[in-house]
């Protein structure tokens, strides 16, 4: 059986006829891909300031970090090797995003070849 | 009487008695190409050669540039003669068919509104009209362009009588006579503080101005000389096009102008819907949040749903935050669809010839007085506090399209820098004249990491590709603004990132020999950051305003070199002028009348990092260490990688062993999505962060507490206080408490 899978971004791919998020570096089955990957890794909730260290002396208001009662930092990470696949920028307690929803029907149309335009440019 | 012929009556008094021409919503709101006329089909089915339609593509192409290096080089404005402009060709119906290769793209799908309102108003009025030698003349963004510091001028170009094109270019001039000098006022809290508001106007007849509409315009500036002037090369720069667009008539024929113009629209818009079918189709989903209104800091989020459905791209904006009347952050819609326009015509297909038809395929949805979508009533002169967050939720969601779609244009990219960190000035200089406008060196902005390398510092702005910095031995010759130290690059300032974002220059600005002079700063991102990095990749940090008041720096310059230091943290920490004041801020800065020597500095930002910081070559790691790009404690911390102090070398089995431990604590450290979100999620904004815009639902938009909303399909603007009042309470509160104290 074809285990054919599409590189959806540097860390995501799907296997398109088992129709599955898997991890590109170490091939994690992460999730339904007719699902949310973000669902299937793990995640952690991280003070910007651990990534971005103040410059400034923390007596001044602005110190070239992120503030962290306004802002955090959302890691998703691959629960098999560690990868951080992907993170976002929200504020405390915001909506994580489900920022890919691909038509899978479609995908699989195109790259199993049943519409035959794989090899158009773009 | 019947009824139908008393509403006929009525409708043509009400047609025949308009109050007032107000933007007209049917030319605003509609980006699309103009369907091909039965004259431009004549001319197509006689001029039908694709290769003497590419010689005439050329001819006209090189007009544009030409006349684009003629306003770079003749005009007096800093943003024309740094690239802030474009030149172009406009269709009969008003289209934007070419522009020139570099300058401010932005334009390219924005500049169509003020030619097709002249088409709609002036042209069979009898008391405008069009005829050959018409000169016409727009700044209000409300009725196209980006914000009333821009001016445009277009000229109509005739054939035997017969309306060919128009022919024009759109300068960022600078002051306009708004409320603080410089023309782009963060302290606007009506449309009318915005200084000149030029709906489209005859201002010369005859290929003359005339003298009464240019005394005028130059008796509403602050700079008189400069509004001449900038008047007079954009005229130029439109006669020279002019003539090379009857050059090309002349030698071969109108037909093969009309049909050329026609064809490279309809050509540009299917090839850029040939190129969106390679995508795959589905959603993408993007958050930015803006930190601020340049008045005070607040959450403004903007909320983009893209879908891609065959050769269409729905760009779904609804459930961003509200409108703000009193300050000067929203965004005319046209606008906003002009700088998306940017991520595609320079980021993602730059091989396409400049024109607004590479925006035709794309749908835009909004709420109405949303930030996205303000009404008249709302200022506009500091759109891109909000346009250029939204341009960023484009530009990390795309490459989730693209990254599959097989061979592509352009590499794919993480989030450019997007906020202008420069100075506005204002102020008498060293000659005795009165002077207001911007700094050039906001287009150095740090690009973005693509997936293969690493992001260029300082390199160009979101919206123009080829733009320059200025030189400040030029700047120094006509203002008295010096930067006592070269612009050199902020440690720490990239996003982190398998490949790196590039970083920004600091700016450390003073002003000497000037009787009055004032400095102004309109950027965001001081508590969030204002890009983002993709797919694993860290954003930038934020930046703020610092400053140094109660010092002369020439006088310390002069008698106490010792005390000199060259970079803002070593500045501000260390505090060397006895006496100072040291403070920052957020980089919204209203006109501050600012004595000689003392410091006012802001840093340029950085691009956002690619991929894992865990995949970064340790190499690379070690370079930007040895280049004072990055600190020891983010090789040690962000990167994981083990250097030795002094030399940077790598320690390649401490580094490997450090990053196997840190990929072990991050496993160790998340949590399952769905026990995280119990923790994590709100059902509402948290009550200490002033919130605008949806949260979880897009009908439902906060409007600063969670107890105050509004439904998205009737949006409530915001009126903020002001913040010296704000400050004025706190004051009292805190002496209240301290006199209860005492007591």
């Amino acid at each position: 059986m074809s285990t054919k899978r599409v590189a959806i971004t540097e860390y995501l791919e799907i296997d398109l006829e088992k129709e599955r998020w898997h991890c590109r570096s170490c091939g994690h089955d992460i999730a339904a891909a007719r699902a949310n990957y973000k669902e299937g890794l793990l995640v952690y909730n991280r003070d910007p300031r651990e990534v971005h260290h103040p410059v400034l002396d923390e007596s001044y208001p602005f110190t070239y970090a992120p503030d962290p009662n306004w802002c955090r930092i959302i890691e998703f990470y691959c629960p098999t090797c560690g990868t951080m696949i992907e993170n976002e920028y929200l504020p405390p307690g915001h909506p994580i995003t489900h920022d890919i929803e691909l038509d899978i029907d479609k995908l699989k149309a195109r790259h199993l070849g049943a519409e035959g335009t794989s090899n158009a440019t773009g | 009487m019947g009824g139908d012929q008393e509403k006929s009556i009525i409708e043509k008094f009400l047609e025949e008695n308009v109050l007032f021409l107000g933007p007209d919503p049917a030319i605003m709101e509609d980006h699309r190409v103009v369907p091909t006329t039965p004259r431009e089909q004549i001319a197509l089915d006689n001029f039908s050669n694709p290769d003497e339609i590419n010689l005439v593509r050329h001819k006209l192409q090189t007009a544009c540039n030409e006349s684009f290096d003629m306003v770079e080089q003749m005009g007096a404005a800093p943003g024309a003669k740094w690239g802030d402009l474009i030149s172009g060709v406009w269709t009969a119906n008003g289209d934007l068919a070419l522009a020139s290769m570099g300058g401010v793209l932005i334009f390219s799908v924005l500049t169509q509104h003020p030619v097709k309102f002249i088409l709609k108003y002036w042209k069979d009025d009898p008391t405008v009209g069009l005829k050959d030698g018409d000169i016409f003349m727009h700044n209000d963004a409300r009725y196209g362009n980006i914000h009333n510091t821009d001016q445009s001028l277009m000229i109509p170009v005739f054939h035997q009588g017969e309306l060919i094109c128009f022919t024009g270019a759109i300068v960022h001039e600078g002051e306009n006579g708004a409320i603080e000098p410089g023309g782009m006022p963060s302290a606007a809290e009506s449309p009318y503080d915005e200084g000149l508001k030029m709906s489209p106007i005859k201002v010369g007849e005859n290929f003359e101005f005339k003298r009464d509409i240019m005394t005028f315009l130059q008796n509403s500036v602050r700079e008189p000389k400069l509004q001449l002037e900038g008047m007079k090369s954009k005229f130029f720069a439109a006669m020279r096009m002019k003539a090379r667009v009857e050059d090309a008539i002349a030698e071969y024929g109108v037909d093969a102008v009309l049909a050329t113009m026609r064809k490279t629209l309809t050509d540009t818009e299917a090839e850029v819907r040939r190129r969106l079918r390679t995508w795959p189709d589905g959603k993408v989903r993007t958050n930015v949040f803006a930190d601020g209104t340049l008045r005070e800091n607040c959450l403004i989020r903007i909320r983009l749903e893209m879908e891609k459905l065959d050769d269409e791209l729905i760009l779904d904006f609804r459930g961003s935050s509200p409108e703000f009347l009193n300050r000067p952050n929203n965004t005319v819609l046209a606008s906003l669809k002009g700088m998306l326009a940017q991520e595609f015509l320079s980021f993602v297909w730059p091989d396409l010839p400049r024109n607004q038809a590479v925006f035709a395929p794309m749908t835009v949805l909004t709420d109405k007085r949303s930030a996205l979508h303000c009404s008249p009533e709302a200022p506009n002169a500091q759109s891109m506090m909000t346009f250029f967050p939204s341009f960023t939720c484009v530009q990390i969601g795309v490459p989730k399209y693209l990254y599959s779609a097989g061979h592509r244009a352009t590499d794919i990219i993480a989030g450019w820098y997007n906020m202008i960190v420069t100075f506005l000035y204002g102020g008498v200089n060293q000659y005795g004249e009165l002077v207001g406008n911007v700094c050039a060196d906001l287009n150095g902005m740090g690009g973005a990491a693509r997936w293969n390398r690493d992001g260029e510092h300082s390199l160009a702005p979101i919206f123009a590709p080829m733009a320059d910095i200025g030189e400040q031995e030029l700047i120094e010759e006509e203002i008295p603004l010096i930067k006592i130290v070269p612009h050199r690059l902020m440690r720490d300032a990239e996003g982190f990132g398998k490949f790196r974002g590039g970083h920004g220059y600091q700016q450390i600005a003073t002003m000497k020999d000037s009787s009055m002079w004032g400095f102004m700063c309109c950027s965001i991102g001081s508590k969030f950051p204002t890009t983002y990095g993709i797919f694993g990749g860290y954003a930038p940090g934020t930046l703020p305003l610092c400053k140094v008041k109660g010092v002369n720096v020439f006088e310390v310059m002069e008698n106490t070199r010792d005390l000199l230091r060259f970079t803002i943290p070593e500045i501000m920490n260390e505090r060397p002028f006895k006496g100072a004041t040291y403070s920052t801020h957020h980089m919204g800065l209203q006109l501050e009348f600012s004595k000689p020597g003392e410091l006012y500095m802001i840093t340029q930002g950085g691009g956002g990092g690619y991929g894992d910081v865990l995949e970064r070559d340790p190499a690379l790691v070690s370079k930007d260490y040895l280049d004072e790009l990055i600190s020891m404690r983010s090789a040690r911390t962000v990167y994981h990688v083990v250097l030795d102090e002094k030399s940077g070398a790598v320690d390649v089995a401490a580094t490997e062993q450090a990053r196997k431990a840190e990929r072990e604590n991050r496993k160790r450290r998340g949590k399952p999505y769905r026990e995280f979100l119990k923790e994590w999620e709100t059902p509402e904004p948290p009550r200490t962060v002033p919130f605008y815009g949806s949260w979880k639902d897009k009908a439902l938009i906060y409007r600063g507490t969670p107890d105050d909303t509004c439904p998205a399909d009737a949006i409530v603007p915001i009126i903020m206080p002001n913040p010296k009042d704000v400050r004025i309470a706190a004051l009292e509160a805190e002496l209240a408490t301290l006199r209860t104290q005492q007591r």
